[in-house]
């Protein structure tokens, strides 16, 4: 990344600082929108502290009688030790690990985790061979998540980018409050998932609950399965052909496509009849967002 | 906040209160206020009674205390004559906590409600398998006062309790025995906001209350549904659609354990179930405690009962 300083950072302009940083600088136009970091950029977003890791540098640490406080302080100083993949065992259901990595980083949790797992991250690659309890991947930013068996309830809640997969089912308000990314579900969600989403989109290859996209403002939500029943102002739309070429690009690349194909998927988005959105300044949907 | 948790081992005894004492440490940031268990052992013969004689805080009010103690001992084993039941061992775990094992021939319900008519005396369970113990502190002070840690038994459920809509006592922590019917505890985490209307309609038909917790309720209620012969299953359905709020709660009877969730699916339940144990927590954390190897879980769904058969 371009070299700048915190003290430099702090001097800039809100609009400068995004520029320096690499942020996308989009106005909000009030439409919907999906804004992808290019993963192919010569120059990626990265915190001006973040240490420079090497992805061929590995280690394991063991949970076994840790606290969840001392895992994340040792996976942070294993980061400023240069390791780029570390491999965590014995999690056993503990919860909040791996919150808070702003770095690029191979994070792999051999087991289950409770609560907030991965929480807050901006930019590792990690995969959890377990099952995570709720919230997990809350409010992340950037990366990759990948879970191989279930998730809780308020999977990727309010999550603003990348993308948080988990290749069983998941409980209910998946993806509540999601301000970006994209959430992808092998299995089922349960009842509210999409609930006041924001932007982004949701793909879920096997059957929805109730209440599917509840008071949404935006966003796109995808069910290969069943929905058994729209919340309020959710309305289906009609999947058009680049829709299913994202999808399938997508779902080809976690090994989550369905053999029928993508084209049987039902397209839900905002009704926008409970909250006239568009017609809000931008301050104004800044502070929403 | 509060953490529920419980087993069921099919076809076999294990160590159910270890395994539960396990399962309720590890959920002790959930509710550090009090611990419950209402853990079964293969039901015998013989009634179990676990009797309340005093609140914990009421051991500090001066030296008196003692001699109402005895007095209201001496009036539960006069009753407990009364009725002609034959007291088999008598125990007493705590300065207030009692354990009876006794024979009995008649009509336990009534022997039960003429005990309770004593002031501060609350029967906390009475069945042919249940034990009912809850007291203050968290799951391993209560395991070692109570010596639950080689209770043997098929299954069992518990509590470990956050107060916030009622006192920091043991009348108000959980589990809750489905007075006066044998054997039927209950265990809830969640708010339930219809409570006093349903309070009333209960009350109405002759049940009686022993706090304000809104837990309470549950045990009640389905001790109504199972008197009228509706089973568990079905009272467990029935509670979703008349009970408002937001809850998951486990009931267990002296053979099966089940659980219901709200129409919200806003209260945790982490679920594991094998061919011959099943485990259930508020949190993964808890059944990672008793099952340390790796596992596969489930969350339940809305509106989802299941009902599981020692």
């Amino acid at each position: 990344m371009a070299s700048v300083t915190d003290a430099e950072l702090k001097g800039m302009t809100q609009e400068d600082r995004v520029k320096a940083l690499g942020m996308t600088t989009d106005q909000l136009t009030g439409r919907s929108m999906y804004i992808e970091f290019d993963p192919d950029a010569t120059e990626r977003f990265a915190y001006p502290w973040a240490p420079d890791v090497d992805f061929n540098k590995r280690t394991e640490l063991d949970c076994d009688g840790m606290t969840a406080t001392e895992v994340n302080a040792n996976i942070r100083s294993l980061m400023e030790d240069g390791f780029g993949t570390i491999v965590i065992k014995n999690p056993r259901g503990m919860h909040s690990l791996g919150v808070g990595i702003l770095n690029k980083l191979n994070l792999i949790i051999e087991g289950s985790t409770g609560y907030f797992a991965v929480g807050l991250i901006d930019g590792p690659n990690v995969r959890i061979n377990g099952r995570v309890g709720w919230s997990c991947g809350e409010n992340m930013m950037s990366g990759t998540v990948m879970i191989e068996k279930n998730a809780g309830s308020t999977f990727g809640a309010a999550i603003r980018g990348g993308d948080l997969v988990c290749r069983g089912s998941v409980g209910s308000r998946t993806g509540i409050d999601q301000k970006g990314g994209t959430i992808i579900v092998g299995g089922d969600t349960g009842a509210l998932s999409g609930f006041m989403m924001q932007r982004g989109r949701m793909v879920v290859c096997g059957n929805a609950g109730k209440n599917l996209g509840d008071s949404m403002y935006d966003g796109t939500i995808f069910v290969g399965g069943e929905i058994k029943s729209l919340g309020v102002d959710a309305v289906e739309a009609e999947l058009t052909e680049l829709d299913q070429a994202w999808l399938t690009r997508k779902l080809t690349q976690f090994g989550l496509m369905p053999e029928k194909g993508v084209a049987h998927f039902t397209k839900i988005v905002a009704g926008k009849q409970l909250w006239n959105y568009d017609n809000l300044e931008p301050n104004e949907k800044k502070l929403i967002l | 906040m509060c953490g529920i948790a419980g087993i069921i081992h099919r076809g076999k005894s294990s160590n159910v209160g270890g395994e539960m004492t396990a399962m309720l440490q590890a959920l002790k940031h959930r509710g550090p206020d009090s611990t419950g268990y209402a853990v079964y052992r293969e039901n015998g013969e013989d009634y179990v009674m676990r009797v309340k004689i005093a609140e914990a805080e009421d051991m500090g009010r001066g030296r008196g205390i003692h001699a109402v103690l005895e007095e209201r001992m001496a009036k539960v084993d006069e009753i407990l004559a009364e009725h002609g039941a034959n007291v088999k061992q008598k125990e007493r775990v705590r300065p207030y906590a009692l354990r009876y094992v006794l024979t009995h021939d008649g009509n336990t319900g009534e022997m039960a409600e003429h005990i309770e008519e004593i002031d501060d005396v609350e029967i906390l369970s009475l069945g042919n398998g249940l034990e009912l113990i809850k007291d203050l502190g968290d799951a391993s002070v209560v395991a070692e006062a109570y010596g639950l840690d080689d209770f043997q038994g098929t299954h069992g459920i518990g509590h470990t309790r956050m107060a916030t809509e009622s006192d920091v006592d043991i009348k108000s922590a959980h589990p809750y025995w489905a007075f006066p019917y044998n054997d039927v505890s209950v265990v809830h985490n969640g708010q339930i906001t219809n409570y006093w209307i349903m309070r009333r309609e209960m009350e109405r038909k002759g049940h009686r209350f022993m706090s304000n917790c809104d837990s309470e309720l549950l045990a009640v209620y389905t001790a109504h549904n199972l008197a009228n012969g509706i089973p568990l299953e079905e009272s467990l359905r029935r509670s979703i659609e008349e009970i408002d709020g937001v809850f998951t709660y486990l009931v267990c009877t002296k053979d099966q354990l089940g659980m219901a969730k709200d129409t919200m699916a806003a209260k945790p339940l982490v679920l594991y179930e094998s061919d011959d144990l099943i485990a259930m927590a508020s949190e993964e954390v808890a059944i990672r405690a008793i099952l340390p190897h790796e596992i596969d879980t489930t969350d339940p769904y809305d509106e989802e009962v299941r009902v599981w058969q020692a």
